[in-house]
Parts: C-alpha cells; structure tokens; sequence
C-alpha cells in the first residue's frame, strides 16, 4: 500500500503563548509533531507492517521542520517530502490544499492520514479540502480502522458517539485521539532515520505560481485574552462554603 | 447592497441544535438588513423546518431524501451545493458542530473559497466583516477577515447569543428537489454514549474531573451534580489517561475546548494543557483540596476542600435551590 502522512510542526502544548507586535514569539519555543499528526504516524507505520508498502511523510513548512520530519521517521516512517512555503504571502488553509493538492496529484495514494486538528490553527480544514480537490473519499475523527481487500472498516468519533463506517479506498481520514499510542523513537530508529530521503521541494517544483496560493483569508490581528484574575476563595466551615457557593452562583454570577 | 445569507442548520434527535440558531443571529452581525435563508437537510424535515423562522430566518429551503437520513460527507455536499447553485449567497454559515466540521472544507474547496473555522465572535466594519476565532485552543486569538468573495465560516456553539423567539414569525419551507446518489460512505452502526443527552461542546454548564477523582467509579458523583444542573461531565487528560474516563470527555488542548456559562473543575490541578480548553468559560469554580492548584489562579470562586466532602454537599444544595 500506498500510505501517505500529512504532518505538521507546532508549538509544544506546554507552551505558553507570547504575542510580539501581532505575532506569535517562536523564540525558546519547544515544538513538537502536532500530537494528533503523531496518532496519524502510527496508523500508518501499523498499517504498513500489517499490509506492507511504504509510509511517506508530506509537511508543509519551513527548513525548521525537518527536526520534526526526522522524529517521525525515527519512529519508522520510510521516507518524507518537505514543501516549503516560505514564497506564500499570507497563507491559509487554501493556501495548504493548494500545495499539498498539487504534489499528491503525482502520487498514487491508497491512503493519506492526517491528525483531526492542528493544535495551533485549530480549524480542521486541510485534510477535508485535500480529499476533494483530490476527487477521494473522506473520513474524519477516526478511532478505529482496519483495512481488508480495498476496502476500510472504520470506527469515527461523532461528539462522543460512535459511528461504524464502510468506505473505499483511496481514501482520506483524520485521526482523533484514542486511535492508537504512538510509539516513542527507539535509539536504532532515530540512527536510521538520519539516512532515510527527506526531499525538499518548493512551490516552483510544483509548478506553483505563488499567486495561484495565496490564502483566501487575512489574520489582521493577534492577542492574548485579558488575564484572568483570581477569584474569591472561601472560607469557613464546608457546609457553609456550600452554602455560600450556591447563593454566589445563583445571585452574583447569575448563571443558575 | 443588503447581502444573501446561507445558514445551514442541523437537526439532531428531532430538534434543531441550538448552534443553528446562533447561526442565524451571526447572519445578522453581518448583515442586518440581509435575507437570511435556512437551510435543512434529511429524509423529512419540512415540518420542523418552519422553526427557523421564529429564530429569524427570512426564507427557509429543505431538501428531503431517503439518503439525506444520516450524515454523510458526500449526501450533503450534493444537497447543499445544488441550495449553493441556486441561491448563490454572498455568506454561508454553520455549526462548528461534527457535521459542520465535516462539510465546510469540502463545500470550501468546491468553491474554492476561504473558510474562517469555529469564529467566536463577528463584527461588521463597513463592507469589512470580521471574525474574531481562537488558536492555540484559546491561548490566544485572532481576527480574520475573508479578503474578498464568498464569506464563509463555522460559528462555536454557545458565543454569540440566538435571537429571542418569536412565535409571530412563521412561514412555509420551500422544497428543493436533489438527486442524492452515488454514497460511498456505508454508515453500519451507531452507538450513543451521551448518556446525559448534554453535549460538551454546547453544554452550558460542564462538570470535570481531574486525577483527584481517583477511579471510575467516582465519577458517578460528578454524574449525579451535573444532573442536577442538567451539565456535561468533562475530564482532564490525567484522568484519561489514567483511564478513569473515555477520551471523548477530555477538555483541553488536545480534546475539546469548551465554553460553558459555568465550569466547576473538581480534583483538577489545573495543567496549562486543560486551562487551554476551559479557560473562557464564563465562570469557573474550582473544588481542590490543594490550596496552591494552579486552578484557583483563574478560577472565580474556589473552595479548598476535600471532593468526596465536597461535591455530594453541593449537589444536596443546588437541589435545595433549583427545585
């Protein structure tokens, strides 16, 4: 099979967020694999060792990215393409199906796996994008698959329900937490992985005018929400907490 | 020019989810003066389509059909780009639901147009319209602004307020006919699991638990609290991931990011992966017995105490209260 990664470099969950003139401070900044594209990784690498073929790791991203890139085939992807977008003027999520959509129409995919959101923009936009533009099947928030004969069973998480799914392959679907626990780079997979192919392209290589991905949205402004201060802790007897808790909730704050 | 405005509205377990109606009054922010049609997919929903017009829709189209039952990505992308095709609205809004998630990228890349996903709030600034949106699950936030042509976005449940009833508002849904065909996705089962019926991401109160709880099985006090305040139970990752509780409870980060009216964290220590996806809450109240929880630093009112004490107590008293 044909398996096929979308990935993502982010901040670390850890990290708090710092604002400098509109824009988010990267410096000393950990970053991580964003931890649903992590979920994303082992499916793949799963499903590899279980019907063989190979696992390719996509990210759209700067040079920075490769580190990330680098864990993920530690891990035991088998090799990855980093398309770098550093031409694109005010990227958005149309921008990255653009880009992606344009490389994967070279590449005979069984199947692309990606994580359900991006915990930085937060939108879940690309991998349903791609999969249209890509004239494939999509299914997102998964929890459970299990592929046989061309075909996908798949278990997806709808607002806390599950919901059991038959549907083709080729196919595109986002991985929601709870699909597997990826696995942590052993010493030998992260020696190996220095030497796996890491491709770079860019947007000439795709035969992409810089025009044709400009994103279709503009940021025009970034901050942080006001500080929230801390409240009252009460006193007294638990009982009476109690009792008072209520009568805030109900007389000061209004919201029973 | 007043502007045409598409809100897709979702019908779940028979009634219309509540976000479909802040859509509606999102509609609105953009354009006050606009003609603001709803729009309803499944098998037979004409009826209680007429809904929306008490919540302020103008006009209101359904398209029925067997395969229209069940969600799927497909299904409704055929209904709803045949509605697009023949409104041709200046603004489509939904959901920032599961099914709202599901479809606007793909409705987004057909017509090739921005998609602004899960906006909190929308400000109109002459012919500029502005979308205020969280990142970083709410560590910060942005404003954005869809540069030019079809403006397009998903609402969060529980931001911006639905427009009061009115019952004098009626009217009658317009049919539209669409060949619905060609299904790929074979839905085999569905299994419920919200026991209480309060989804987190539209409860306006929520109930959670962090590793304080410490077992499943006391999570059955949470249960009994939040029925009385008729909430969603939520938990921290530490408590999933000490599997006390499925992660499709987990608030934070990673999981959902909530916004309730009232948020009582019970046994959490208040990790800044969980404040990530609760601290816009309303209010916050915070039952710890560590007085130096990072919880009580954003919490409005805090009681330092022991949960298995506390929360039974409560309970007892919001009875008291509410009945």
């Amino acid at each position: 099979m044909n398996i096929y990664v979308i990935m993502k470099r982010t901040f670390d969950t850890e990290e708090k967020i710092q604002i400098d003139s509109g824009e988010i401070v990267e410096d000393g900044a950990e970053f991580i694999i964003n931890p649903y594209d992590e979920y994303a990784i082992e499916e793949a690498i799963q499903l590899r060792d279980e019907h063989g073929g190979e696992v390719t790791l996509v990210s759209v991203g700067d040079e920075e990215a490769e580190k990330q890139i680098r864990t993920g085939l530690a891990m035991g992807a088998d090799k990855a393409v980093l398309i770098e977008d550093e031409d694109v003027e005010n990227g958005d999520q149309f921008s990255t199906e653009a880009i992606l959509a344009a490389y994967f129409k070279d590449q005979e995919a069984d199947i692309i796996l990606g994580g359900n959101i991006a915990v930085d923009g937060g939108s879940g936009q690309v991998g349903p994008r791609l999969a249209e533009n890509l004239g494939i099947n999509h299914v997102t928030s998964i929890v459970n698959i299990e592929i046989e004969d061309g075909k996908a069973k798949i278990e997806r998480d709808v607002e806390g329900d599950q919901e059991f799914i038959e549907i083709s392959l080729p196919l595109l679907v986002t991985a929601q937490q709870g699909l597997n626990e990826p696995r942590y780079p052993s010493l030998p997979g992260i020696m190996k992985a220095k030497k796996k192919p890491l491709e770079t392209l860019d947007l000439d290589d795709l035969d992409l005018d810089e025009d044709e991905v400009e994103g279709k949205t503009n940021t025009v402004e970034r901050y942080l929400p006001p500080e929230k201060e801390a409240g009252k802790i009460l006193e007294g007897e638990i009982d009476d907490q109690v009792n008072e808790l209520v009568s805030l909730l109900k007389n000061e704050a209004k919201v029973i | 020019m007043s502007k045409k405005l598409l809100v897709i509205a979702e019908i779940r377990d028979g009634e219309f989810r509540n976000v479909s109606y802040e859509a509606i009054a999102a509609a609105k922010e953009i354009d006050s003066e606009g003609e603001i049609v709803g729009v309803v997919c499944g098998d037979s929903v004409a009826d209680k389509a007429n809904e929306l017009f008490k919540y302020g829709a103008d006009r209101v189209i359904a398209v029925e059909h067997a395969n229209l039952s069940q969600y799927t990505p497909e299904g409704y992308a055929q209904a709803l780009q045949a509605v697009i095709e023949k409104e041709d609205p200046d603004a489509i809004l939904a959901g920032h639901t599961s099914i709202g998630r599901d479809i606007t990228p793909k409705l987004a890349s057909r017509l090739k147009s921005g998609l602004v996903s899960d906006a909190t709030a929308i400000e109109s600034a002459g012919s500029e319209v502005i979308f205020t949106r969280p990142i970083y699950s709410g560590k910060a936030f942005e404003k954005v602004v869809v540069k030019d042509g079809l403006i397009f976005a998903t609402i969060r449940p529980n931001n911006i307020p639905a427009l009061e009833k009115d019952d004098s508002r009626s009217g009658d849904a317009e049919s539209l006919e669409v060949e619905i065909k060609d299904l790929q996705t074979i839905i085999t089962d569905v299994v419920k699991n919200t026991t209480s019926g309060v989804d987190l991401s539209e409860a306006s109160v929520i109930v959670a638990g962090g590793r304080g709880m410490k077992g499943k099985e006391n999570f059955s006090i949470l249960d009994e609290l939040a029925e009385v305040l008729g909430a969603a139970v939520g938990a921290s990752r530490g408590a999933c991931d000490a599997e006390y509780c499925d992660y499709a409870m987990q608030i934070g980060q990673t999981g959902k990011v909530v916004t309730p009216d009232l948020y009582i964290a019970v046994g959490l220590s208040g990790a800044i992966q969980h404040v990530a996806g609760m601290s816009n809450s309303k209010v916050i109240v915070a039952i710890n017995k560590d007085p130096e929880a990072e919880i009580f630093q954003i919490a409005d009112y805090g009681i330092v105490g022991d949960l298995f004490d506390v929360v039974p107590k409560l309970t007892e008293e919001f009875k008291k209260v509410l009945v």
